[in-house]
């Protein structure tokens, strides 16, 4: 399964000549933008949030998905991200776009920093290490040394940032909008990533790191190097969640973050960037139905879910869709 | 002085069952090449089992054995369940399947029993201080079980045919099966087995940690470090090792870092052992052919 290459998405703009692609694009953002003036201010932000959990999915799925090193440990970039904000937004007065190059640069720093001892070696020790990571996280939030910056285990408080030059917005269709620009330009920038020269060598690397060796690609190096890109993503995820939820506290980082971005990853479809869009759908919205079930009942769901996908779906909803794009193309005389 | 040497007892104590939850994970990781991240779950279940035995009026020992064979058939089951159709399957696939069986078993655990922390029982007394107070009966009690589990798993794969047939079947499965030992059913035997040694080693840290649903994640972290600072393929290593980490854990929670960034320990010694010698200490250097 992890075989399977990027095609475009049923949607995608196949032969596309210019003006279709313009009409597309033009669908999308309409479709992207709508929501902000139609839905009512809770599910407005739970909306917000899916984007926001799409955008995390899709880090882990440029190192999971695309270069084949498992990582359980992306909570821990998500953690990462949404403290760089919150410290720099709560102690500097920073605004908030301000932070967001730093959230990202110091995710990357970290995640080049974890997987260099780790992805030296492949196979399970990434997985190790950063599973250990996820699992360390809060306590190392919650340390009296850190205290004065992280809040320790009250957290730090944040508001969402006003709409600029008096646009007639609420503060919650701002966050939203940001949110999106912010998402879609990562989509874009991960799109080009694994469509360029660079993607293809991840996906030989995962394919056949022997071979991709033989043909001179700094094995390690290159992983190491999109480890940090995926750390960074997931990072700018979680830095765009501080504000959206306006609170950082260490509970809210623990290893189950990491295991819903994973599940997300793998429901959604591994190595598929929309498949990352199902995925953040997927995690926001099916542990609200199962919580009405039962406390537990979520992970279980989950568990189950993931578990069936393996079996039966392992493309996730993006195979899905993409084997029913191939059969009616098929049939079509 | 007696502070240290308590405090190394105590790891010694607890390093055991470190040891017992390393060797379940490097016996699957043998035959296998996969790490099980559902270890710790699966071992919380098979407590909480043992739990619900002695709250219905079984005796202690009674309920541990019947816990020890009801792990090992739950372990053998999903074996031959989960794991065997899947067994060719890309290493994400099996990383799935595991976090998949840790989301369930760990949150049916919670569902069942609940979140609320449990007193577990321990059979070990002791009306007088045992060696002038430096080690509590349970402790000392405790360490005799998983010395005596380790030994008996140790005995059974040196000495015994079917533990012959199961080292065979991990270190070369294609002529192990060509000289006609069934690989299949050795390999659930293997979980059956790793399952048990997890369910002795949940039994003896619940009374020390609580039993919750939860409990076995920061101590399958430490085994996680145990078994890499041991070597990963070396059963014996990982024992060592899981021995070591829970004397540092100690060392380090008493002197240095204090009891709130434990489980960064582990994270350091996992980190600092793949910087520095990623083979572990007994682990066998790799070289892959081209």
């Amino acid at each position: 399964m992890t075989r399977m290459d990027e095609s475009l998405g049923p949607s995608g703009a196949a032969g596309g000549s210019r003006a279709w692609r313009a009409t597309l694009l033009t669908l999308g953002i309409f479709a992207a933008v709508a929501p902000a003036f139609l839905l009512e201010s809770f599910q407005l932000f739970q909306l917000t949030m899916a984007v926001i959990m799409a955008l995390a999915v899709l880090g882990l799925n440029i190192v999971t998905g695309y270069n084949g090193q498992i990582s359980l440990g992306h909570g821990a970039f998500f953690a990462v991200g949404a403290y760089v904000t919150a410290i720099l937004m709560s102690h500097f007065d920073w605004s908030f776009w301000a932070t967001l190059p730093v959230a990202a640069l110091v995710c990357a720093a970290v995640g080049y920093g974890v997987g260099f001892p780790a992805l030296r070696l492949g196979g399970l020790y990434l997985a190790l290490t950063t599973f250990s990571l996820a699992v360390a996280v809060p306590q190392i939030l919650k340390h009296k040394a850190l205290e004065d910056w992280t809040g320790g285990v009250q957290g730090l408080f944040l508001v969402k940032p006003d709409p600029p030059f008096g646009l007639a917005v609420t503060p919650d269709q701002w966050m939203y909008l940001s949110v999106v620009a912010v998402a879609a330009l990562c989509f874009w920038g991960t799109w080009n990533l694994v469509h360029s020269r660079i993607g293809r060598a991840l996906m030989a690397i995962r394919d056949n790191p022997t071979a991709a060796q033989a043909m001179g690609m700094d094995i390690s190096a290159l992983k190491t190097k999109t480890f940090a890109a995926s750390a960074m993503v997931t990072g700018i995820a979680g830095a765009l969640s501080a504000v959206a939820i306006e609170f950082v506290a260490p509970d809210s980082f623990t290893f189950g973050v990491s295991i819903t971005l994973f599940v997300g990853m793998v429901v959604g479809g591994v190595a598929s960037i929309l498949g990352s869009l199902f995925g953040g759908l997927f995690v926001l919205f099916v542990p609200n139905i199962a919580e009405a079930i039962s406390k537990a009942a979520p992970g279980v769901i989950y568990g189950v879910i993931l578990i069936l996908f393996l079996f039966l779906l392992p493309g996730g909803f993006a195979g899905l869709l993409r084997q029913i794009a191939a059969r009616l193309t098929r049939r079509r005389p | 002085m007696n502070g240290l040497a308590h405090q190394i007892v105590a790891g010694i104590a607890t390093g055991g069952i470190y040891a017992a939850v390393a060797l379940a994970i490097v016996m699957i990781y043998q035959a296998t090449h996969h790490v099980n991240f559902a270890q710790g779950e699966m071992a919380t279940l098979s407590t909480f089992i043992a739990w619900s035995m002695i709250n219905a009026g079984m005796p202690y020992w009674v309920a541990f054995f019947a816990t020890v064979a009801v792990s090992f058939a739950i372990g053998v089951a999903i074996e031959r369940l989960l794991m065997r159709p899947v067994q060719n399957a890309p290493e994400l696939t099996h990383v799935g399947v595991f976090i998949g069986l840790l989301l369930i078993i760990g949150n049916a655990t919670g569902w069942i029993f609940g979140y609320t922390t449990k007193s577990f029982p321990s059979p070990f007394h002791s009306d007088k201080p045992l060696a002038g107070g430096l080690i509590s009966a349970h402790e000392l009690g405790s360490t005799v079980v998983t010395l005596a589990v380790l030994l008996l798993v140790w005995a059974f794969f040196r000495f015994t045919r079917l533990g012959l047939a199961m080292r065979a079947a991990a270190y070369n499965p294609r002529s192990a099966r060509l000289v006609g030992i069934r690989v299949g059913w050795m390999l659930a035997l293997g979980w059956g087995l790793a399952a048990a040694i997890g369910a002795v080693a949940g039994m003896m840290v619940a009374p020390i940690v609580f039993l919750d649903p939860t409990m076995m994640l920061g101590i399958l972290l430490y085994a996680f470090a145990g078994a890499l600072l041991g070597g990963i393929d070396n059963p014996m290593g990982a024992v060592i090792g899981g021995f070591v980490v829970g004397v540092l854990e100690n060392l380090a929670g008493a002197y240095v870092v204090g009891t709130e960034l434990k489980l960064t320990v582990a994270l350091a010694i996992i980190i600092g052992v793949l910087v520095v010698r990623p083979s572990g200490l007994f682990g066998r250097v790799v070289y892959s052919r081209v």
